[in-house]
């Protein structure tokens, strides 16, 4: 009983309405282990699928299976599961190590096992000095941290997290990073949203667009990228002799524009096709002896992504 | 034959197992939730209720020490306690204090935004609901029958040597244990009552009034109408018969034997609902 599903995170056809107002609309997706990122403006629908995901809403129409499960049946689902969500609020007068393995005890954990696995939590995400502190006396930062170790104490196999990084210094965000990388190298789901961008481009295995409750574009960030034909992908490139590479780069009509740099030690092309561009400059390295410093996309990145598919809004 | 013999063995076994996980699940929610109950702004309204009929009795305590001097009549006395008890403790005092309890059990989680962390758990919603239930219940039933036993106490000592004597020697005891397992029954009733009404209503204080209203013109109503109230059954279960006043509709008392299961019974079913509700609850505080 090993079936394809059982390893993915599906959606088939699902919709949610709220009352009237669109949460997310006809969304089809299979997510596979790694660091899947959710991407979009304010109410582009990322914490609707997230929720949807662990079932604290349901879908008005289709169905969603985490890993072959459903959250219909939290028993099961919610020991393979853990949602790091963007309330941030606690139960009072709890201290942080509280929090966690009073939460481990509702799951069934035996005290032992619980206290064992609060601790390792707080030490994953740097709390243990503030293990007996109330979570009332938590700075921002902290809050959001204690979150994460609840969320991943039970050490889930899923793990969703709604904005993990918000209010984490640059050091913790960095330590943070690390850990899902980590996580997501043991063969974890990590599904993350977050409104970083750059940060999203550096542990992101791959990429879900959204904006006003639809998908606009899924996978991996440079996928997504070449496939964007309206939008020439564009490079520099720092050689000696930008003149002559930019005499020689129209031999192809995939480029469709060219302009030397300031510093006249570079040549920004666009191009419809990077790949015949590329071998094109190796034709034209190899005929014309041209001296090649570097060659790098520029706007090969999810930040341009974004400005292209959605954009000249901040990502949220 | 082994093989039947095993996976029944199995069955059990698996079902035992999933009844100790329940047990452990219900536990942990007693541990948060009863310090919630107990501790917190909320608390403060639950604890001043509660001193209000020990602090009344108190008084009348004095009062009626005053008047032993003038020979005071210990049955009528008993009445004065059971009209007090039925129209105070029971129907005021119980009634709110478990309201207040019981529908923030749910809703009081949906307000702090933290309703979330249990929908999160590996728990079947019914658990959850079991143990919420249970927590309301060890709230209410610790400060009720305190509260009760803080008045009845008051009532002896105000009584002197006489109520000394009534109670150890007399029907006090009897009555007394009478007037406590009819605050635990109020609680039981009242409890499961308001925690599926904190269920499905966001402002469940115009529900609450309105079973006030409905539990306060009980006794007007026709004899099959008061049968659908928890205050019918508990009123049968007075060890001192409490008149109704001029107006009442005449009905026949329930027998204990059937009032105490029939309120276990409503109770079960009220529980029942809160379930189904519960399984279909979405998180949407935002709602809210």
């Amino acid at each position: 009983m090993n079936r394809p599903e059982d390893h993915m995170i599906i959606f088939e056809d699902v919709s949610k309405f709220y009352g009237e107002i669109l949460g997310v609309n006809r969304v089809s997706l299979t997510i596979e282990p790694g660091i899947t990122s959710l991407v979009g403006p304010n109410g582009s629908g990322k914490t609707t699928l997230m929720n949807l995901m662990t079932g604290l809403i349901r879908p008005t129409r289709g169905r969603v299976s985490v890993l072959g499960l459903r959250a219909d049946h939290p028993e099961v689902f919610f020991n393979r599961v853990g949602y790091c969500s963007q309330f941030d609020s606690f139960p009072r007068a709890l201290t942080g190590f509280q929090f966690i393995d009073s939460y481990l005890r509702v799951h069934g954990r035996p005290k032992q096992e619980a206290q064992e696995l609060a601790w390792k939590a707080l030490h994953r995400v740097e709390l243990l000095d503030a293990a007996h502190l109330k979570i009332g006396a938590y700075s921002k930062g902290m809050r959001q941290r204690v979150r994460l170790a609840q969320a991943i104490a039970h050490e889930p196999e899923v793990m969703i997290l709604d904005e993990p990084l918000n209010g984490l210094d640059p050091m913790a965000r960095a330590e943070t990073i690390r850990l899902f990388r980590q996580l997501a190298a043991d063969g974890l789901h990590l599904i993350i949203s977050s409104h970083i961008l750059h940060e999203v481009d550096m542990m992101s295995d791959s990429v879900i667009l959204l904006n006003n409750g639809y998908i606009v574009a899924e996978g991996e960030i440079h996928d997504m990228r070449s496939e964007m034909e309206e939008h020439p992908i564009q490079i520099l490139i720092r050689c000696d002799r930008p003149g002559l590479l930019a005499a020689r780069v129209f031999e192809k009509d995939s480029v469709v524009e060219a302009k030397i740099h300031k510093d006249r030690q570079g040549l920004f092309i666009k191009t419809r096709d990077a790949d015949a561009f590329y071998l094109l400059l190796n034709r034209i390295v190899v005929d014309d002896g041209l001296n090649v410093e570097s060659i790098a996309p520029v706007d090969d990145d999810l930040n341009a992504v974004y400005q292209y598919l959605i954009g000249g809004g901040e990502a949220a | 034959m082994s093989a039947s013999t095993d996976a029944i063995a199995e069955v059990k076994s698996s079902g035992q197992r999933r009844w100790s996980l329940w047990a452990a699940q219900i536990a942990a929610i007693l541990r948060l939730d009863v310090r919630k109950n107990f501790i917190g702004k909320r608390a403060i309204l639950i604890y001043l209720l509660a001193a209000v009929p020990i602090l009344l009795m108190a008084a009348l305590s004095a009062e009626i020490s005053w008047q032993q001097s003038r020979n005071s009549n210990i049955g009528e006395i008993n009445i004065i306690f059971a009209n007090l008890y039925e129209g105070l403790i029971l129907r005021t005092i119980v009634f709110f204090g478990c309201a207040w309890i019981f529908m923030n059990l749910f809703r009081g989680e949906v307000v702090d935004r933290s309703l979330h962390y249990y929908f999160l758990s590996p728990l079947r919603r019914e658990v959850l609901v079991c143990g919420k239930y249970l927590s309301g219940l060890v709230a209410s039933v610790v400060l009720f029958t305190v509260s009760t036993a803080g008045s009845l106490l008051f009532l002896y000592v105000g009584l002197g040597s006489a109520g000394r004597s009534y109670f150890w020697d007399g029907p006090g005891k009897g009555q007394a244990m009478a007037y406590l397992g009819i605050t635990v029954l109020g609680c039981i009733g009242y409890g499961a009552a308001f925690l599926v009404i904190g269920l499905f209503f966001r402002n469940p204080i115009i529900p609450a009034l309105l079973i006030y209203g409905w539990e306060f013109i009980n006794f007007l109503l026709p004899p099959v109408l008061k049968k659908i109230s928890v205050i019918h059954y508990l009123h049968s279960l007075s060890p001192v018969p409490v008149p109704e006043g001029p107006f009442a509709m005449v009905a026949e008392s329930t027998p204990a034997y059937l009032s105490i299961p029939g309120l276990l019974i409503f109770t079960a079913a009220v529980l029942a609902l809160a379930s189904y509700r519960i399984r279909r609850m979405e998180i949407n505080y935002g709602g809210e």
